[in-house]
């Protein structure tokens, strides 16, 4: 049952000193629906206002577009490289205050949960400045519904212009809608959103649809693209004529975003999404074999809610399974180094004056390096969850190579090594682990034994 | 934060100049055995477009599929055989084509099937199975290793960031990335052995780590893009004892532009291919078949965006001294409309395993029965396709 240290390890960023630890399970979910302290302390450019780099950028190419082989053109391409590199050196920063989010937060598992739906909506720009968007996406279409209904949140994550970019959606056109008529083919279908909405966002691989209900759904969606001045946006010339059906029910033929929301809506709801969330919440919190009753328990609970997260993750967190003493899952690389910032109470300002050249050799560049690019996947599918994929020689390497290096410069005044083993890993603190940290030549050194030890490694 | 370049290299080593490897960069295992002849298998992640990459531009109904992407020779592609012609990217693999070196084998696929999700079908083309088996993660090279009497697996390394899934299982293979290094001070080595030795998992990957370290020191030349580094290590060390590479070089699923998209990954695999010809040492490379492989080809059609979607009937691309190229394999299942797969996609007429199997027959002298019922459980080999000279 409840613990509390490993309500802050396992469901959290981990222990930290100063911070004080949930008393119940009850003191983990009642912060959820509470305004959000951390995104407030620890601002992100909202997705609106990063909007306008795209905004501007557009402006730019038009500029060069239009004046070839002139010198308005060059101006146009040094000014396109300027809002190119701000937006680099402003997601460094985002990066930074993600990162400071989940080690100053009183509520972990409300940075956790930011993180497990960020990586199950996965989404990123992929081309111009774009590609800098991840971190007002997540800030726009995930963290304010992460304790709402599943629904919302799956709408708001599939209906967000960056995801509508990043899956090609925004392109996309009915082969009989007029704008693709009229372009004499050269415009059609894509179906790119439509298979990972059902493949990875709500039904799952293994979910009950085949390739007519991706193509259905592609046709539904049809339309449903984005401007850069405005965000999202439907467009009725690109809508396929008539009703779609996707697995069995019909979708109005009249065009618009409700028959888009409907058709997300029934997704959100479908036994198979249930299944699909329960398990993905089981394997990311608790184990990369969940206990076959915990999956049934978090499923059960989001079919009798209607997809209420907030009453999932409390099946989640009443179940014995969630509770195994044993530390199990491997942190993955981004969430180590939060950790170790928690754990080392690594100064706010320190991390937030140092520039972009500074984040990318402490974090981002070591995160490359580890495999774990920020909020990068390779794919819509996010990160793999197995242990496997990230305990391998080649990324313990890196992890040692940062925990060795990295914290002196985040906190000169590294803490005592054998006070640490305590901060640190609390009750899992090993006897080894102690000796080791007493008995390293360096005091960074040491903290860095204590960083890699299992016990920090897991969680 | 006060963080100079200089003091990272002084403190620990930490890697602050290769921070721009690239992301794309993927694990590449190696293994030795007891044989000459060497294999090396890319895995090419994202499902490609071997339409594009091998146009078919002899055939009657490839014109009405493809717009933007209608290619054939008089769009730069270069002839073949009369049938088939090469996307303009791989144009510096045409000496390889002339030389014999080079060759494909069309309208191939796995077993895999009708949901088309990346993820699945790439799990099958590592797992080598029939079908997908939920949570056993074991791939085919593996059990080959594995199941082959006298094969000694001695070293075993990764290059890039993850595990790769076609070289995992219990024979002993690790990874390992050209750009790692660990250097540890003798204290340290020993305190971190100690720490782990309650956690099985952790402390194999940390002693195999200590291991490849100290037998590959880093190399300087930390511009190289991550494929070219990686195929350099790997011509190192086939040249060396490794008998066995892996590795994946991603960027195929090309849904949109994919003119643009197609051209940068082509380039990529070329590059991979010629570095590995260009690398190997001591006549290596005369004993070397490399396949390349992908989860599924794409719609046959071209999409509404100047691309293609996930698909099933793909390419096969062999290379190396030891395969006899200049030659596109396959029985030509035809682009009618009737003639596809589910009305969309280029119709599978042969196995990639099939292939992979002939080549490691051919390669390590293996045996049908071994092949047919332990590396690739249930399939049949069939008619040998004379990949190798």
């Amino acid at each position: 049952m409840f613990d509390v240290d490993l309500a802050e390890i396992r469901f959290g960023f981990g222990r930290a000193p100063g911070l004080p630890a949930p008393q119940s399970v009850q003191a983990m979910l009642d912060p959820l629906p509470q305004p959000d302290v951390m995104s407030a302390a620890y601002p992100i450019e909202p997705f609106d206002v990063f909007r306008q780099r795209m905004v501007d950028l557009q402006a730019q190419l038009k500029i060069r577009r239009q004046n070839r082989g002139t010198a308005k053109a060059e101006a146009a391409r040094k000014a396109r490289n300027l809002i190119n590199k701000d937006a680099r050196e402003a997601a460094a920063g985002w990066m930074a205050q993600s990162l400071l989010r989940a080690a100053h937060t009183p509520t972990g598992f409300r940075e956790r949960l930011v993180w497990f739906w960020a990586d199950h909506f996965s989404a990123q720009g992929k081309r111009g400045v774009a590609r800098r968007a991840a971190a007002p996406y997540v800030d726009d279409a995930i963290r304010p519904h992460i304790a709402g209904r599943f629904s919302d949140l799956l709408q708001a994550a599939v209906m967000h212009p960056l995801m509508i970019l990043y899956l090609d959606q925004d392109r996309s056109m009915g082969p009989a809608s007029k704008r693709a008529i009229n372009s004499g083919g050269k415009f059609g279908l894509n179906e790119n959103l439509a298979r990972e909405v059902l493949e990875l966002h709500s039904l799952g691989v293994n979910g009950p649809y085949d390739q007519n209900d991706v193509r259905q759904l592609a046709e539904l969606f049809a339309g449903m693209t984005v401007e850069a001045s405005s965000g999202l946006k439907y467009r009725k010339d690109w809508a396929e004529p008539g009703a779609e059906t996707v697995l069995g029910a019909t979708y109005s033929a009249d065009p618009g975003l409700a028959p888009i929301r409907k058709v997300l809506d029934d997704l959100a709801h479908h036994p198979a999404t249930a299944q699909h969330i329960a398990r993905k919440l089981a394997v990311h919190f608790v184990s990369d074999q969940p206990d076959p009753a915990l999956v049934a328990h978090i499923a059960a609970r989001f079919l009798a809610t209607d997809g209420d997260l907030t009453q999932i993750y409390a099946a989640l967190l009443e179940h014995n399974s969630a509770w195994a003493h044993e530390l199990s899952n491997i942190k993955p690389p981004a969430d180590f180094m939060a950790s170790a910032m928690r754990a080392l109470a690594v100064d706010a300002q320190r991390i937030q004056s140092a520039d972009e050249k500074q984040l990318r050799r402490g974090f981002a560049g070591p995160l490359n390096q580890l495999g774990q690019r920020w909020l990068s996947p390779p794919g819509p599918d996010g990160w793999d969850e197995a242990d496997s994929h990230w305990i391998t020689p080649q990324g313990l390497a890196e992890r040692v190579n940062w925990a060795m290096a990295i914290p002196q410069y985040m906190r000169p005044d590294l803490p005592d090594p054998r006070a640490f083993v305590d901060t640190a890993l609390g009750r899992f603190a090993s006897e080894r682990t102690r000796f080791a940290a007493a008995a390293a030549e360096r005091r960074a050194e040491a903290i860095g034994l204590v960083l890699m030890s299992p016990a920090f490694q897991r969680r | 934060m006060t963080l100079s370049r200089r003091d990272f290299l002084l403190r620990s080593g930490f890697i602050g100049c290769s921070l721009a490897a690239s992301p794309l960069l993927t694990p590449v295992s190696l293994a030795s055995a007891p044989w000459e002849n060497r294999l090396v298998v890319i895995i090419l992640r994202g499902g490609m477009d071997g339409l594009d990459v091998v146009q078919p531009y002899g055939d009657p109904h490839f014109e009405g599929l493809r717009q933007k992407l209608r290619g054939g020779p008089e769009r730069g592609a270069l002839d073949l055989d009369g049938f088939f012609a090469l996307h303009p990217a791989l144009a510096p693999l045409m000496p390889m084509w002339r030389q014999g070196q080079l060759g494909f084998a069309h309208a191939v696929s796995t077993p895999y099937r009708d949901k088309r999700s990346h993820f699945d079908g790439q799990d099958l083309l590592e797992a080598g199975t029939g079908q997908l088996s939920g949570g056993v993660r074991d791939g085919w090279l593996n059990r080959m290793l594995h199941n082959v009497p006298g094969a000694s697996t001695e070293t075993a390394y990764a290059i890039g960031a993850g595990e790769l899934q076609v070289l995992s299982g219990a024979s002993p293979v690790a990874n390992w990335t050209p750009q790692t290094d660990l250097p540890l001070s003798p204290q340290a080595e020993r305190l971190i052995d100690l720490i782990m030795e309650d956690d099985p998992a952790l402390h194999a990957a940390m002693s195999e780590a200590r291991l490849l370290a100290s037998e590959n020191t880093r190399e300087q030349d930390q511009k190289k893009p991550g494929h070219v580094a990686v195929a350099e290590f790997a011509a190192k060390k086939l040249s060396q004892e490794a008998r066995i590479a892996a590795f994946s070089i991603n960027g195929w699923d090309t849904h949109r532009g994919q003119s643009r998209s197609m051209s940068k990954a082509l380039t990529q695999l070329a590059e991979t291919l010629l570095t590995l010809q260009g690398k190997m040492r001591g006549g290596t490379w005369s004993k070397t078949a490399v396949v390349a492989m992908t989860e599924f080809g794409r719609t046959a059609r071209e999409n509404g965006t100047g691309g293609t979607d996930h698909g099933t009937g793909g390419l096969m691309v062999l290379a190396g001294g030891a395969i006899a190229g200049g030659r596109v394999l396959g029985k030509w299942p035809g682009l009618a409309r009737a003639d596809l797969y589910d009305g969309r996609d280029l119709m599978p007429t042969r196995d990639v395993r099939a292939h992979a199997g002939w080549l490691m027959r051919g390669l390590f002298g293996l045996e049908r029965s071994g092949l047919e019922t332990r590396v690739f459980p249930g399939l049949s080999l069939g008619e040998d396709p004379g990949l190798l000279l």
